[in-house]
């Protein structure tokens, strides 16, 4: 029999119900309102048929619905695959999945394959960490309400790190047509104002043309510098519904030029700088790649000026004797000239509080610089301020506010400095530039001799943690995905001489990134050929531990070293503060660290935990004579292929 | 007298001998102490330093250590006498100078790459 090829145009259709429904009104007004027969009112509407309930809840079976042309998913797939997307991070959701059959089946999970992840911060997160391991975005494809309110969080680490994410919700907007109960709440009529305060861009296509044109301009978006996450509400109608547009197609997608400072502020900039008796350079989140830290490295050398490297990206090579950052606070007090790069917080730099309870419990706020001392910044969030959420930190005014991308502004600053520098000057750099590997080579002996002091101790010190690890992994081509706070012994044991090296911190300090984050950029990794190292905290391993499984179940190589200290250690400090404040001795508990703050009795069996998942694992280890063969072993697990976690008991920080 | 020194621990026993002071502290009970009040937690439990500065080996006189403490470099909460006495300081300054120096960082290979 032949089956009726029915057409349905879902535009159409809805326009001919709006029609329909209009007339019933008209009519059901012209009258008078019905009655019963002793004169009551009658209900408004009787209770539905079974056939109705039915039609309602899509239980009835439409041949033509079947045999209809081309899914809109598939279209959206087309335009997905444009831009070359790796991966689709995502745990699955009713509200997507005309687009997830359109992934599998259609795009034969390849490019973007689906990395089946067990929470939504996770999958945010695994995108965040895999661009900075790669420079290339990622996908992360959810529910648009209760998905999306779960990926809240590293959403807003992505906003505050400046990582682009491109973010589909799944939202069933027809309310005549989406089955009832569960898909209706988890439907909504604007998905985007969960996360509107800290994504760049947000759409909600009602058609397919609609779809191509903003997933392209989204990822337009958030591909101009600064980076950021935008998100397309994904309606499950339009996944669904045939393509009938002959004219349909797919946008095409140019890259954007990034902004570059004005030349004009930057030769003034330069002329600060080679003029200044002590200027320094302080960095944080600039270098996108290495061609950001080889001009970096460029521009200090020219005048041999410090750099003060705030972490936020591996900017500075720690190997070249111009990186003073632990002296930085020092140098920053003596400047007379100090240019902030991409500063997350430059009022932070060039002050200080302190937060002992003076001034009425709310601190006090010193300037650590000299009265004199001129200020300049480069800075891509000047492009891009949002009001609701504070990650633009306080206001500090400058000499010179240059708003542009830093590492497309570095080229000019550097031909302007050459351009300014006098003949004269060149001894005073030279000399600046003999005290700096001075002040270098002692500061490495330092750290040999405060490496040293707890060498032997147990719980294993950090410096240790750091030491061992390095030696085990040095011989690969390593990438510290995730430092924690071991960074700061990271920072300055490890040969840190490219740009992904370091990938930096979570942006929002909101928990939950560390272990899904050195995921995504492991798997990022893995197609580099390069090994992952993360050192994961063990308060921020227990928000998103399913992380372990997705690394486990797509063979993604990552050594996860644990820096279990067995509390909440930042929370610890502070409810010490606020005890000493009150002159009260904080209540323990049952715990060593102030109630609340420690993780501990039961102590969490992390090797356990990562084992239950399909991870090898060793631990606890709390003898540091036994990192090493540990570390050898777990080296060997990754290089193979697979995750490994070592669980070590450690020192606080 | 053994189990006094079992109490106080030979470190400290000799620390106090050398140092001939009348208010050397129990480094047994110093150690308990620089847990309870926190100290472990920027210093470590060896007085290593991480967050905060290292106190070992070799601390601070002890008339330093209690004016530090009271007042501090601001960085640190300072601890007034209410919630950590004199005796206590004594007793965790006796066990900051029981702590051995640690292995020369010349002798650690991996410190020397």
């Amino acid at each position: 029999m032949k089956v009726s090829q029915t057409k349905v145009d879902r535009r159409k259709f809805l326009t001919g119900v709006a029609v329909a429904g209009a007339t019933a009104a008209t009519v059901t007004t012209a009258k008078s309102a019905p009655t019963t027969a002793d004169g009551g009112r009658l209900p408004a509407a009787l209770p539905p048929s079974a056939h109705q309930i039915a039609i309602e809840t899509g239980s009835v079976t439409d041949s033509s619905e079947k045999s209809r042309g081309r899914p809109g998913s598939d279209y959206m797939l087309d335009v997905i695959k444009s831009l070359k997307f790796d991966y689709v991070y995502s745990n699955p959701a009713s509200s997507f999945r005309g687009l997830h059959e359109s992934l599998i089946n259609y795009g034969n999970n390849s490019a973007p394959e689906f990395i089946t992840c067990m929470h939504e911060e996770s999958a945010t997160a695994m995108c965040h960490g895999h661009f900075k391991a790669t420079g290339k975005p990622q996908m992360m494809l959810c529910h648009g309400t209760v998905g999306l309110m779960h990926a809240t969080m590293a959403i807003y680490n992505a906003w505050c790190d400046r990582v682009p994410i491109m973010v589909i919700g799944g939202n069933d907007a027809d309310a005549a047509k989406r089955p009832p109960g569960v898909p209706t709440y988890h439907s909504a009529q604007d998905i985007g104002v969960l996360v509107r305060d800290y994504t760049k861009w947000d759409d909600t296509p009602v058609s397919h043309q609609h779809f191509g044109q903003s997933f392209v301009r989204a990822y337009k978006a958030m591909m101009t510098p600064p980076y950021g996450p935008v998100l397309i509400s994904l309606d499950a109608g339009i996944q669904d519904s045939p393509i009938d547009d002959p004219k349909l197609f797919i946008p095409k997608y140019t890259a954007p030029s990034s902004s570059q400072a004005d030349v004009g502020a930057l030769r003034e900039a330069a002329k600060l700088l080679v003029n200044a008796e002590h200027p320094v350079i302080v960095v944080d989140r600039m270098a996108r790649d290495q061609q950001g830290v080889d001009n970096l490295v460029t521009l200090a050398e020219l005048i041999q000026v410090p750099v003060v490297d705030q972490g936020g990206r591996m900017n500075m090579p720690n190997a070249h004797y111009l990186n003073q950052s632990q002296g930085g606070q020092q140098l920053i007090r003596n400047a007379d000239v100090i240019l902030g790069l991409e500063c997350s917080d430059f009022w932070n730099t060039v002050n200080q509080w302190i937060d002992n309870g003076e001034n009425h419990g709310h601190g006090l706020q010193e300037n650590r610089i000299k009265p004199t001392a001129k200020l300049m910044t480069i800075s891509g969030v000047d492009l891009l301020t949002k009001s609701n959420f504070q990650d633009f930190q306080r206001y500090q005014p400058v000499d010179i506010a240059m708003a542009g991308d830093s590492q497309t502004s570095l080229p000019a600053l550097i031909e302007a400095v050459k351009a300014a520098i006098p003949a004269k000057k060149k001894d005073a750099f030279e000399k600046r530039g003999e005290a700096m590997k001075d002040a270098w080579k002692k500061d490495r002996e330092r750290l040999r001799q405060q490496a040293a002091v707890a060498w032997d101790a147990s719980p294993i010190s950090t410096a240790r943690l750091s030491a061992e690890t390095y030696a085990a992994i040095k011989d690969q081509d390593w990438s510290l995905v995730q430092g924690g706070n071991i960074r700061v012994w990271a920072a300055r044991m490890f040969n840190n001489d490219k740009h992904y090296r370091f990938l930096g911190g979570s942006g929002g300090s909101g928990l939950g990134y560390g272990l899904p984050a050195s995921v995504g950029a492991a798997n990022g990794n893995k197609g580099l050929g390069r090994f992952s190292v993360s050192f994961q905290g063990d308060g921020d391993m227990m928000y998103a531990p399913g992380a372990l499984w997705t690394a486990a179940h797509h063979e993604i190589p990552l050594l996860t070293i644990m820096h279990n200290n067995r509390g909440y250690h930042q929370e610890v400090m502070h409810v010490q503060r606020l005890s000493n404040r009150r002159n009260r001795v904080a209540n323990l508990g049952k715990n060593v660290a102030p109630i609340g703050t420690g993780i501990e009795n039961p102590n969490i069996d992390y090797a356990a935990l990562a084992k239950s998942m399909g991870v090898w694992s060793m631990g606890p280890i709390t003898d540091p004579k036994e990192l090493g063969p540990a570390l050898k072993k777990a080296v060997e697990v990754v290089k193979s292929g697979q995750p490994a976690l070592l669980d070590t008991v450690t020192q606080p920080r | 007298m053994q189990s006094l020194l079992h109490r106080l621990g030979w470190a400290a026993l000799a620390a106090t001998l050398v140092s001939g002071s009348a208010f050397a502290g129990d480094a047994a009970k110093g150690k308990v102490a620089f847990v309870k009040n926190g100290c472990y937690q920027c210093h470590g439990f060896v007085g290593q330093g991480g967050a905060g500065a290292k106190l070992a080996p070799k601390p601070l006189p002890l008339e330093a250590m209690v004016s530090f403490v009271r007042s501090t470099n601001r960085q640190m909460p300072p601890y007034s006498e209410q919630i950590l006495s004199n005796n206590d300081l004594d007793d965790i300054h006796a066990y900051l100078e029981s702590i051995p120096v640690g292995p020369d960082p010349k002798s650690i290979p991996l410190l020397n790459p």
